[in-house]
């Protein structure tokens, strides 16, 4: 039982870090639009396009 | 959307390569991709695809599961592009970051399918100078940052107009940065209430089933659920303890004030508990209270923002920029913002224009259409002294416009004005519940206080903790959660219904509505005309005189053309065609002139065969002679007979209203079997014959679509708008069919009497389970963690039995509707 001593805190540690995980990805906009990325994962893109600083004419 | 081709083969599409338009003969715009020649339909459409193709996107091509519209639309827009870099005009859309740094919201149009989305974000991103782009599916709105230093605005906006699409600046200071904010803030309250939740019933579980716990282990747990219960009380919890001072302050009992108390007593009490070391803690069910809670506010948020969607479509109606003439009568013109327009000022439409802002014509002649204000769709005539409205488009020929009202004070934005104020108020039951909530909770502090009084007395020691359970069994969360939570869930059905409720008593009124007033035009009916009979004469038959009659009217935009040419084929050619407006055309087929129009136009008047069904005859003639008469009718919508069968099974009295000409009302009463109907209504005899309704206790409710019936929309207990109409009707309204499709109607009486079932049973088991709960908690009988689990299982309950309705489908009525369908047409 006294390994619990350890893994309490140790289980509080990882919910903060979950919580902090969310909160990002909240911020980040991760959540803004549920129903893109589920189309938009079976566009597998074999071309990279060119770079951004390398526009075509 | 979910074409299961185009991800695997090659595009089926034939036609234009790009457009999917038919190749017209004689066209040559070929396009090399993939080692092959395609062939598309004009030159804009071969420009379009080969930026695609150039830039390297030409999996677009591969990947897309709908067709673009033609490339053929976006030209126009290209002249008002450069403005958009304007100050003044950027001021109300973009934010400014940083000295060069922007950012702004783009509506974009002809978005069909994931594809798109996927080519404008690369598309867009490949640009030098744009710093990010995103693209959301569910709302068509793109969110761009770039470097004003590098690149324009109204570069952007033309290079998506290169790939055949459309972007409009965009508002967001209006609503979708608040509604972004006030969501983001809403998972982020659920996500820190949840965790909580979770976490602390992983502590709270062995506590309650472990045996050989010692005492140390059992109150680092408690310090745990503490560091974590902190967060969710006072982070996520804190709507609940604002709405509650507020209510205080306003001394009222309000929902909240409950939730606050009891979220607050039972976390003081753990806290005490903890420090003490004695007595029990209620982290857990404070936790799983908060969530649950948390949860039903953020489904019902939600819904409420779908429902929104469509105001925010009408924004982008107006134009940015306008044509001004500064020296009228002069006729300089020159090109400025509608931001900077004034009153007084005379702007110049040219056909094809929106009109900016409200004003009168005094100069021109010409045809507008003002579908979106009004559900018509004619154009209407305008000349000198006419008002127009802003918004509406002119179709015609130039017109001068003296503006009269800008901005805010426009017909559009006050539409957008009552929608707005529809979305914001609360349903009428989940007010009753409130209300009803008040009393329960003012009882229950009553009750609360003497079982503390009285514990005091028998034993002080065990007081603050049957209290405490008091507070927490009787906790109403499933009586909070037993009217929203089958709302929420009832609404987001009938969304996919096709059923949008824009104001909350919507669905309990529908549910008790004893009438069912219909419109005919637009309602019941299409609201356009098309071919009902034809009569050929001197031997001919119909489908010869058809193909003339098509052939003159080929090409015209006019609602008489329009029911043609969907009753027939042209199968041969006119020559010379001349249009008489107002009376009809004349033109030559195979060397012989032919007229085709109203009798006097194209016979020289002679009379139209008998028939007393409103239709209107419209005359084919050679050289004066007629040789085919054609009735044009209304016709009524295809579902409609099986839908008001199913209505009238429900045991609702349906009645018709309408405005139109005896004969037409009479026939298509009778072909759907409605024995209440009045014609040559007015919308003030409309509104009479709801009041007389309603004066003998019916509840009526009123389904219309046009500008007309908005007072009787507003005058029923509860009014539904068709998707199709105006939008005026549908401010009015309190439910808007989304589909235009009658059979929705049934389903949503359907559904809402279920709900209101539901609602019923759920309030019952709250009640019914406090009823029980109090006396046993008040003696002492019930453990807090007993309490506990009794209030989570009570709002899970609730809520599981409010999701039944989620997957609700209406079923009994339809298979004799559909019955007597066939047999009428067989009649």
């Amino acid at each position: 039982m006294d390994i619990l001593i350890l893994l309490i805190p140790l289980s509080l540690v990882l919910v903060g870090i979950i919580a902090w995980v969310i909160l990002w990805a909240v911020k980040s906009g991760q959540f803004d639009d549920l129903e893109g990325p589920a189309h938009s994962i079976i566009m597998d893109d074999d071309s990279p396009p060119k770079s951004d600083d390398d526009p075509k004419p | 959307m979910s074409h299961p081709h185009g991800l695997t083969d090659a595009p089926p599409f034939s036609g234009c390569f790009h457009c999917g338009l038919p190749v017209p003969d004689g066209a040559h715009y070929p396009i090399q991709f993939e080692n092959q020649t395609k062939q598309t339909c004009c030159r804009g459409c071969q420009a379009v695809a080969q930026t695609i193709i150039d830039s390297g996107q030409g999996a677009y091509y591969t990947h897309r599961t709908a067709l673009p519209a033609t490339a053929r639309e976006a030209e126009a827009e290209l002249a008002q592009m450069g403005l958009y870099d304007l100050p003044e005009i950027q001021e109300s859309f973009v934010r400014t970051e940083s000295e060069n740094i922007r950012e702004a919201a783009l509506i974009l149009e002809n978005i069909v399918c994931a594809a798109c989305i996927w080519l404008n974000e690369r598309h867009i991103a490949g640009l030098p100078g744009v710093l990010s782009v995103e693209i959301n599916y569910a709302t068509r709105r793109a969110r761009v940052r770039w470097d004003n230093s590098r690149i324009q605005l109204s570069a952007i906006l033309k290079a998506v107009t290169d790939i055949g699409y459309i972007a409009h600046p965009f508002d967001p200071g209006r609503s979708d940065d608040i509604h972004r904010r006030e969501r983001n803030t809403a998972i982020r309250r659920l996500a820190i209430a949840g965790l909580g939740m979770m976490q602390v019933m992983m502590y709270a579980l062995p506590s309650y089933t472990a045996t050989d716990m010692t005492d140390d282990i059992r109150l680092l747990m408690r310090w745990a659920s503490l560091v974590l219960t902190i967060p969710v009380v006072l982070y996520s919890a804190w709507p609940f303890f604002i709405g509650a001072w507020r209510d205080l302050k306003r001394r009222m009992l309000g929902m909240d004030v409950p939730v606050a108390l009891g979220v607050g007593t039972a976390f003081v009490a753990s806290v005490y508990g903890t420090f003490s070391g004695h007595g029990e803690v209620y982290y857990d069910s404070v936790t799983m209270f908060v969530f649950l809670l948390l949860t039903g506010r953020f489904l019902e948020m939600n819904a409420r923002r779908r429902a929104g969607a469509a105001v925010e479509e009408l924004v982008k109606l107006i134009p940015a920029a306008a044509t001004r003439l500064p020296h009228w009568p002069a006729r300089d013109e020159e090109q400025i913002p509608v931001a900077r327009l004034a009153v007084g000022d005379h702007v110049l439409v040219r056909p094809g224009e929106t009109l900016p802002a409200d004003g009168e014509v005094v100069e021109g002649d010409s045809a507008v259409n003002e579908a979106m204000l009004t559900g018509e769709s004619l154009p209407v005539s305008k000349s000198a002294h006419a008002k127009v409205v802003g918004g509406s488009l002119n179709q015609a020929s130039p017109l001068v416009v003296r503006v009269d009202r800008l901005g805010a004070d426009t017909r559009l934005a006050s539409i957008v004005r009552l929608l707005d104020r529809a979305q914001s108020e609360k349903p009428r039951i989940g007010q009753l519940a409130d209300h009803a909530a008040a009393w329960f909770v003012g009882l229950l502090l009553l009750i609360t206080f003497f079982v503390g009084l009285a514990w005091y007395v028998i034993d002080p020691s065990r007081t603050l903790w049957i209290v405490v359970s008091v507070l927490v069994v009787t906790c109403p969360c499933a009586l909070g959660l037993a009217t929203p939570a089958a709302l929420t869930t009832a609404t987001g059905r009938l969304t996919r219904l096709g059923l949008l409720a824009t104001r909350g008593h919507a669905l309990e009124t529908l549910a008790r509505a004893t009438d069912l007033v219909f419109d005919k035009t637009g309602t019941l009916t299409h609201g356009r005309l098309s071919v009902r009979r034809v009569v050929p004469l001197g031997g001919r038959s119909a489908e010869e005189v058809g193909a003339l009659a098509a052939a003159l009217e080929a090409g015209s935009e006019h609602p008489i053309a329009r029911a043609m040419s969907e009753a027939v084929n042209a199968s041969v050619t006119a020559d010379g065609i001349r249009n008489t407006p107002g009376r009809g055309v004349e033109g030559m087929i195979a060397g012989r002139t032919y007229r085709l129009g109203s009798p006097r136009f194209a016979t020289a008047g002679a009379p139209p065969p008998e028939s007393d069904d409103g239709a209107s005859w419209v005359a084919l003639a050679e050289k004066n002679e007629p040789i085919a008469w054609f009735a044009l009718a209304d016709t009524p919508r295809a579902d409609a007979d099986a839908a008001l069968s199913a209505l009238r099974q429900q045991g609702l009295r349906l009645h018709l209203l309408s405005g139109d000409a005896e004969g037409a009302v009479k026939t298509t009463a009778q072909q759907l079997g409605i024995d209440a109907w009045h014609a040559g209504a007015l919308p003030e005899d409309k509104l009479a014959y709801v009041k007389a309704l309603q004066q003998q206790g019916r509840i009526v409710a009123m389904v219309g679509d046009g500008i007309n019936d908005a007072p009787v929309l507003a005058g029923a207990q509860v009014s539904i708008a068709m998707g199709e109409g105006t939008d005026v009707a549908q401010a009015a309204a309190d439910m808007v069919m989304l589909g235009s499709r009658l059979a929705t109607l049934a389903e949503g009486v359907a559904l809402a009497r279920k709900t209101q079932q539901i609602i019923r049973q759920n309030l019952g088991w709250a009640l019914g389970y406090n009823l029980i709960a109090i006396p046993a908690a008040a003696l002492g009988y019930v453990t807090p963690w007993m309490a506990g689990i009794g209030m989570s299982a009570s709002s899970l309950l609730v809520v599981l039995n409010a999701l039944r309705l989620s997957d609700f489908k209406y079923k009994a009525t339809s298979a004799p509707a559909a019955l007597r369908s066939q047999l009428s047409t067989l009649r």
